[in-house]
């Protein structure tokens, strides 16, 4: 077993640099998920670590060992591909065990491995087939059992959930998860799903156009995010965000109205309240009138505009309730769920 | 069917089974000029039913050597030289162009589309127009009248190349991916996955290159002079000419029809392959 | 065109492509570049001494009388082969193609004589027109026709014409066949509901929009007559009588072979090599185009 070290991991495509300067420390046993919207370089990342794509600048450490220059063969690790990358012309058998093959692992070993792998997935009564012959979430633990078998130091994940039904992608997102736990390998998982992040990762590392936003628990990006981005992309409904001015620890709404907070800011700054944490409150500083109901069942998502301004606002209410479009509605959030974001950086402020 | 309209169906038919029987007439004829005494096809007119001489004529023309009062090779030996001359293009295209293929495709090497390029140009240097250049190439490496001389210039296939790198194009990335993650090499790689993957175009083209080789004409021509080299295709002309003096219509038909039959038997035989090969390669 | 991954370089590519390049340069470049530069020599009558001339051989061929009248009827030859085959094959595919059951059957029946090798087709036409036991020659004299294309040049053009376009009706039907199926159903019987005829939806749905497979077709035939029935014409009439089927590859062989024209067949080589290298522009421009339907 072995933990995962970047250090100011760079790459660059010509001119254009893709990511920049990644740090990150993953422990052994750890899940690290990886997220961020299409095209933020996070299959990139993921595939420096594989050594599928080369390293511009920076290193990689697998355990103690730098592997930059390591065949991907060499580094002890298993991918597991989008679209599974199969072999179509091979049985799920023989699929589980060309690599061992290759490595000259002695015939019966290898049929134990399989045999072992096949068993934990439940997938032993399909090892004659071709990929072909089986379902999506088949061939989804076919690629994993591929990864199992290997017995790696770290386990990749490419976005392998992203061509199943919703249905089975919650399923197997419980399964890999609890198979994870079971084999205590170190893992890396890619996805642009916060919630499949949310719910898989021990650890969150979130990137934004080759940044890294915030690296760590789920509990502290979605309590403490550190910036206007990492505030946005976790948790749902979003975040709201009103621009405002702040002054010591009192803030003024484009609105006119004053609220007080815990951290203290001067100037243009961004007011962050999440719509759960909005409730009904005659006393409250924000006044939105209803412009749409969405009933959900557990909750009623009331979407409006802040009275006096053009900024629309969202806020998610226990159960089901009453209100009607066009209402006006009072409502409060406590001190300590207020964020507040630098505008001019992005950045969290306070605490 | 658009409209019901049962007369236009028959009338379908009929025009298409004329047409077919076009296109089956000279076969036919060869077929009846094969079957009778070489002293009934000098009689007027020409039977056009099979006689009762075929498998008398086969004998004589398979075994025997041929048309007699030439100096030409048994007709099975012929064949046999065909057979050689036809596997060994169809063989050797597809191994060279597999290996140019996976190397353009696969590797990033200097000088990469000057090889690609070069490839490119036998498309536009058929044989028919550097026949003497090249007869002079092969006569002084002294490959004359050997099935290397035959075989290896015609080798070299532009075609054959362009279609399995779009064959290879269409085999997705990961699977590269994937095993080099597994720990294969680039020749277990290409030998494991990649020619697999490949085997109906593989095979769709051995069918065309078949055909193509067992028919080449010019080239045999010119490369064998000792008649035990020749192949049955060039041979009938040979017999045409000496039948000018001798006419033995039934031996001649009979090897006319011996040389058909292989190519045509692949054709009709791997109908699907075939038709998969001429629409990938699209010459 | 090349992988987004792909190995890392090394000697082995080079290894694998050294194959194909070898033949390459050895059969195809050296000879086509001795062609080129063999065409501008003049070699004296006994082979002693050869002499540089720059593009005199072109210039002869260009007022030799007897070149430019070959590249005519080659034009001719290659226009009634791709015109006789293409539009008896596309008759044909019109009539499978409104076939429900059994269009693969004729096919099968239709396909076979792709696989006849031109020297043999050459031979099977020779056999059929013998002017003295023929069974075509006996039924024209019957109406009172003369058939003999050893004496007759239009004759023995028809012959070699009528042998090249039978071996290509397969190819040709082959495509067109192909092309015609895979007209969307919805698109005929939209025709159909408007009121056109069979012969009317032939004419102005089905034919404009295989119109992509004709002009392909049209390069390929051309191509084939050109460079692929030397065999035929070699078999039925060696370019007789009085050189009236004599084609233009027909002509590099007999001057460069028979005659022993160094220079002169070189520097038709060269013009065949022009027109091929125009053929394929044509071809791969199309290809491109191709693909969209």
């Amino acid at each position: 077993m072995a933990g995962i070290k970047l250090d100011t991991l760079t790459k660059s495509y010509g001119d254009t640099e893709v990511l920049h300067h990644i740090d990150a420390a993953i422990n052994d046993g750890e899940f690290v998920v990886i997220v961020g919207p299409s095209g933020c370089g996070k299959s990139t990342l993921l595939r420096m670590v594989a050594g599928l794509e080369s390293v511009t600048s920076g290193d990689v450490y697998i355990g103690d060992k730098r592997v930059n220059d390591l065949e991907p063969a060499d580094r002890d690790i298993a991918m597991v591909f989008q679209n599974y990358a199969l072999y179509p012309h091979m049985s799920v058998r023989q699929n589980m065990a060309y690599g061992l093959k290759i490595r000259k692992l002695p015939k019966d070993e290898i049929d134990r491995r399989v045999r072992e792998a096949a068993d934990i997935l439940e997938i032993g009564q399909y090892l004659d087939r071709k990929p072909r012959q089986l379902s999506g979430g088949q061939r989804q633990r076919v690629a994993m059992g591929r990864a199992i078998v290997r017995d790696p130091q770290v386990f990749l994940f490419d976005e392998p959930l992203s061509n199943l039904d919703a249905k089975l992608r919650v399923q197997m997102r419980l399964e890999i998860r609890k198979l994870q736990k079971r084999l205590g390998v170190t893992s890396i998982f890619v996805t642009h799903d916060q919630v499949e992040a949310m719910t898989l990762g021990d650890r969150l590392m979130v990137l934004n156009a080759g940044y890294v936003e915030q690296f760590g628990t789920p509990i502290e990006l979605y309590e403490r995010p550190a910036s206007v981005f990492v505030a946005g992309f976790i948790g749902s409904p979003a975040m709201n965000f009103i621009p405002c001015n702040a002054s010591g620890t009192s803030l003024t709404m484009p609105n006119g109205i004053g609220l007080d907070t815990r951290q203290t800011a001067t100037g243009k700054v961004l007011l962050g309240v999440r719509p759960e944490h909005l409730t009904p409150d005659a006393t409250g500083h924000f006044k939105m009138t209803i412009e749409m109901l969405e009933h959900l069942g557990g909750v009623t998502l009331l979407h409006g505009i802040l009275d006096g301004t053009d900024i629309q606002i969202v806020a998610s209410l226990e159960g089901i309730t009453q209100h009607q479009i066009g209402e006006v509605l009072t409502l409060s959030a406590p001190t300590e769920k207020l964020h507040l974001f630098d505008e001019a950086t992005e950045k969290r402020i306070g605490d | 069917m658009i409209e019901n309209r049962p007369l236009l169906a028959i009338a379908s038919h009929l025009v298409l089974l004329l047409g077919v029987a076009m296109v089956a007439l000279p076969v036919w004829i060869t077929f009846v000029g094969a079957s009778h005494e070489a002293e009934r096809m000098l009689q007027v007119p020409i039977p056009m039913w099979p006689g009762d001489q075929f498998f008398v004529n086969l004998k004589q023309t398979f075994w025997g050597s041929g048309l007699s009062g030439t100096a030409t090779a048994p007709v099975w030996m012929m064949m046999f030289n065909s057979l050689m001359m036809a596997l060994m293009i169809a063989f050797g295209k597809i191994a060279i162009s597999l290996l140019s293929a996976f190397a353009i495709v696969y590797f990033k090497f200097p000088f990469r589309m000057g090889f690609f390029w070069m490839i490119f140009i036998t498309l536009m240097l058929p044989v028919e127009v550097r026949i003497l250049p090249t007869f002079e190439v092969i006569a002084k490496l002294g490959m004359l009248n050997s099935y290397w001389g035959l075989t290896v210039p015609l080798i070299a296939s532009a075609t054959a190349t362009f279609m399995f790198r779009q064959v290879f194009l269409t085999i997705p990335d990961e699977m590269l991916e994937s095993a080099r993650i597994d720990g294969a090499g680039p020749m277990r790689f290409f030998w494991d996955i990649v020619i697999p993957l490949s085997r109906t175009n593989i095979a769709a083209l051995f069918v065309i290159l078949f055909i193509y080789g067992w028919n080449q004409y010019l080239w045999p021509l010119l490369v064998t002079t000792d008649s035990d080299m020749s192949t049955i295709v060039v041979s009938i002309k040979q017999m045409l000419e000496a039948a000018e003096q001798s006419p033995q219509w039934n031996i001649i038909m009979m090897t006319a029809l011996l040389a058909m039959i292989p190519p045509i038997f692949v054709v009709i035989a791997m109908q699907k392959l075939f038709v998969q090969g001429l629409t990938e390669t699209d010459k | 065109m090349l992988k987004r991954v792909h190995f890392p370089a090394s000697y082995l590519p080079y290894l694998l492509v050294a194959p194909q390049v070898i033949i390459t340069v050895i059969f195809f470049i050296w000879p086509a570049s001795q062609a080129v530069y063999q065409s501008f020599l003049i070699e004296d009558a006994f082979g002693l001494s050869t002499e540089f001339v720059w593009f005199e051989n072109f210039e002869y061929l260009w007022g030799d009388s007897h070149y430019r009248s070959a590249f005519g009827r080659t034009l001719f030859f290659s226009a009634a082969v791709a015109f006789l085959s293409m539009s008896f094959a596309l008759i044909l595919a019109g009539f499978a193609d409104r076939i429900v059951r059994g269009a693969t059957a004729y096919r099968t029946l239709l396909i076979w004589p792709y696989a006849v090798a031109p020297v043999l087709a050459g031979a099977l036409f020779l056999f059929m027109f013998n002017p003295t036991i023929g069974i075509f020659p006996y039924v024209l004299d019957m109406i009172g026709y003369d058939w003999n294309h050893y004496l007759n040049g239009s004759q023995a053009m028809f012959l070699v014409i009528l042998a090249a376009a039978w071996k290509q009706v397969a190819y040709n039907f082959l495509f067109y066949l192909a092309a015609m199926q895979s007209i969307p159903k919805s698109i005929t019987e939209a025709a159909a509901i408007d009121g056109a005829g069979p012969i009317r939806r032939f004419a102005t749905i089905i034919f404009p929009l295989i119109s992509p497979t004709t002009f392909f077709l049209l390069v390929i035939n051309a191509t084939y007559a050109f460079f692929e029935t030397f065999g035929i014409i070699h078999a039925v009439t060696q370019g007789g009588p009085a050189n009236s089927t004599t084609t233009l590859v027909y002509k590099v062989f007999n001057d460069g072979f028979v005659g022993l024209d160094l220079g002169g067949s070189a520097a038709q080589s060269v013009i065949l090599m022009i027109l091929v290298i125009g053929m394929t522009v044509i071809q791969f421009r199309f290809i491109e185009k191709r693909v969209q339907y």
